[in-house]
């Protein structure tokens, strides 16, 4: 007997592990028959699953979390029972502000505290000489993205809500924005920095690798209700999308899997920009300089595809530390009950009720985070409204 | 409903006949503040500029993540928008996202009266499905036509048939192949590009 799942996604190559989940039958070994459903929007993907309409959706990883909270939209519990990527973003300038920050760093191009604290200088000189604010794009308000831009330009003493403009734009749209000029810089997935690089109009500035070694981009999410319903169902797509995730990992496979991403129905572009991405062999420069790193975009190793609730717990502190919702003790512990190592464990047959580990943020610049003691955090920031209320 | 009470309300629509179809059915309906936006390049500028009561914006819209930013507390958002609905509306939302519109309420405006502009919004797109949908078919017929007269012509010249036998021809193998007259015209085409 088969189950037949409609799944929402945005096409984005982290959605790679359910579209070959689906493409190379992996949920088909499972009984699955998914219909995957393109969209355009992050909202549409969060009402249709919201609504019904979708069994599970790829989601950025912050969604479920302000779902469940009933942060900006209704309140609807929404679980995380596999993380689909960690990384995969980067941050992109034009390369007029490219040259800008590089001629006021003050150490490695590649440090992202060096590149923060040169991007305040520039922030500082505009304001000194009466230009604009610098505008920058992110996806969603409550995205990584958001979080990895805020983040690092707060590390170098730049205040994301008062010294510069930080816009919505949808991913499409990004390297269309940069090339006119309404936005210096964004901080988006794959494969748009790339295609803004090619174009000849942006330059990589940072991966996001370089903000936070890891980082839940991506989830499957699905209603809580639904998941405690199909208990089936969600592990044979729990087990379904971590093999996808394996098989799109492994070197052998890349040509096929850029392939199949790269059909119209798809993510529509060049198969060649999507494999530099699955090699993790990035174009940073229109010039042509590669910069290489295992560490861009991972989903299956390393303990990727596993909800980790510390991701949940930075990713709501950040909501926290840029006003999104006042800090409660009981949405820390909701934010990362989202997360549910035990269903993807359950999956595979492993004991669902042993306490597994968390691995470490390892953000550049702060103290260690921890959800325990989440204080630390705020307090170890200058900029932000909860550091300012934590101190 | 006065001018004075009517809210302000913008429709933001890369389909200028459904924009427009949506406008007319508001101001029937008594709603005669409406303004269409259709350039999204700047979209959040033009939206501060017009400062509505109301967004409404279809679904196939990219842009609809745009708004989700005046969900946000900042310094760049003037006033706040909600969500449309009451937690307690479900029906409102599930009825709204199959018609392929979501309406939004920038703060201030009571959510009651959001609730008829709504309805008519969704009784508007659910039409102009049904009309593209009518409008498709009627294509797809008109291009069936064609290609049938073609296929009659090839028959007729190739077979020595006059045109009803050729239509009858079509007509018996379209019958026999459990096929559309229009598949079986097309495939005739498609042969007679290969044989040329």
């Amino acid at each position: 007997m088969t189950t037949a799942l409609q799944i929402g996604f945005i096409p984005l190559i982290d959605a790679a592990a359910l579209i070959v989940a689906v493409e190379k039958g992996f949920t088909g070994a499972e009984g699955l028959d998914v219909t995957l459903v393109r969209e355009v929007s992050w909202s549409n993907v969060r009402d249709k699953l919201n609504v019904g309409l979708f069994d599970a959706a790829h989601l950025l990883a912050m969604v479920p979390v302000a779902s469940s909270l009933g942060l900006g939209h209704i309140k609807v519990p929404l679980v995380v029972p596999l993380n689909l990527s960690l990384n995969g973003n980067a941050i992109t300038v034009s390369p007029a502000l490219d040259a800008s920050i590089m001629a006021e760093i003050d150490g490695e191009r590649l440090d992202p505290m060096a590149t923060a604290r040169a991007l305040s200088r520039v922030v500082a000189a505009r304001r000194r000489n009466g230009s604009e604010p610098l505008t920058f794009g992110m996806t969603f308000p409550f995205s990584t993205h958001n979080y990895q831009l805020r983040f690092w330009m707060a590390a170098g003493g730049v205040d994301p809500d008062e010294d510069i403009r930080l816009v919505v734009l949808p991913p499409p749209f990004m390297v269309g924005s940069i090339a006119s000029g309404q936005v210096d810089g964004f901080c988006v997935g794959a494969p748009w920095n790339s295609i803004a690089v090619d174009g000849g109009v942006g330059r990589i500035l940072h991966f996001g690798s370089d903000i936070m070694q890891r980082a839940a981009e991506k989830v499957l999410a699905t209603r809580q209700q639904w998941a405690e319903k199909n208990p089936q169902s969600l592990a044979g797509l729990v087990r379904a999308v971590f093999r996808a995730a394996e098989f799109v990992e492994a070197a052998p496979n890349h040509n096929e899997v850029a392939r199949i991403l790269a059909r119209p129905e798809y993510i529509g572009v060049d198969a060649d920009v999507i494999l530099r991405t699955l090699q993790g062999r990035l174009k940073i420069d229109p010039d042509g300089t590669i910069r290489e790193s295992d560490r861009y975009m991972l989903l299956a190793r390393e303990d990727a595809s596993m909800p980790d609730p510390i991701q949940a717990a930075w990713l709501y502190a950040q909501m926290v530390r840029w006003r999104q919702t006042a800090f409660s003790p009981e949405a820390l512990k909701l934010a990362q009950s989202v997360f549910r190592p035990d269903l993807y464990e359950a999956a595979f047959g492993r004991d669902s009720t042993r306490q597994i580990a968390s691995k470490a943020i390892g953000a550049f610049a702060g103290p260690a985070f921890d959800p325990n003691h989440i204080e630390a955090h705020f307090g170890a920031f200058r900029v932000g409204q909860a550091a300012r209320e934590w101190r | 409903m006065g001018t004075e009470s009517s809210p302000k309300i913008a429709i933001v629509d890369e389909s200028p006949i459904r924009a427009a179809i949506l406008e007319e059915g508001l101001r029937e309906a008594g709603f005669t503040d409406v303004v269409r936006i259709d350039e999204m390049q700047s979209l959040l500028s033009r939206i501060y500029a017009l400062d509505p009561d109301v967004i409404v914006i279809d679904l196939e819209n990219p842009s609809r993540d745009v708004l989700e930013q005046m969900f946000q507390v900042s310094r760049a958002v003037r006033r706040p928008i909600a969500m449309f609905v009451d937690q307690s509306d479900a029906a409102s939302i599930q009825a709204s996202v199959d018609a392929g519109v979501s309406a939004y309420i920038v703060d201030g405006l009571k959510k009651e009266r959001l609730k008829p502009i709504l309805d008519l919004c969704i009784s508007r797109f659910n039409a102009f499905s049904k009309l593209q949908d009518e409008l498709d078919r009627a294509k797809s017929a008109l291009e069936d036509r064609k290609v049938i007269e073609r296929a009659k012509g090839i028959l007729m010249r190739l077979k020595g048939l006059t045109e009803d036998e050729a239509y009858v021809l079509l007509r018996s193998t379209a019958m026999r192949e459990k096929k559309k007259i229009g598949e079986i015209a097309q495939s005739i085409l498609t042969a007679s590009e290969l044989l040329k």
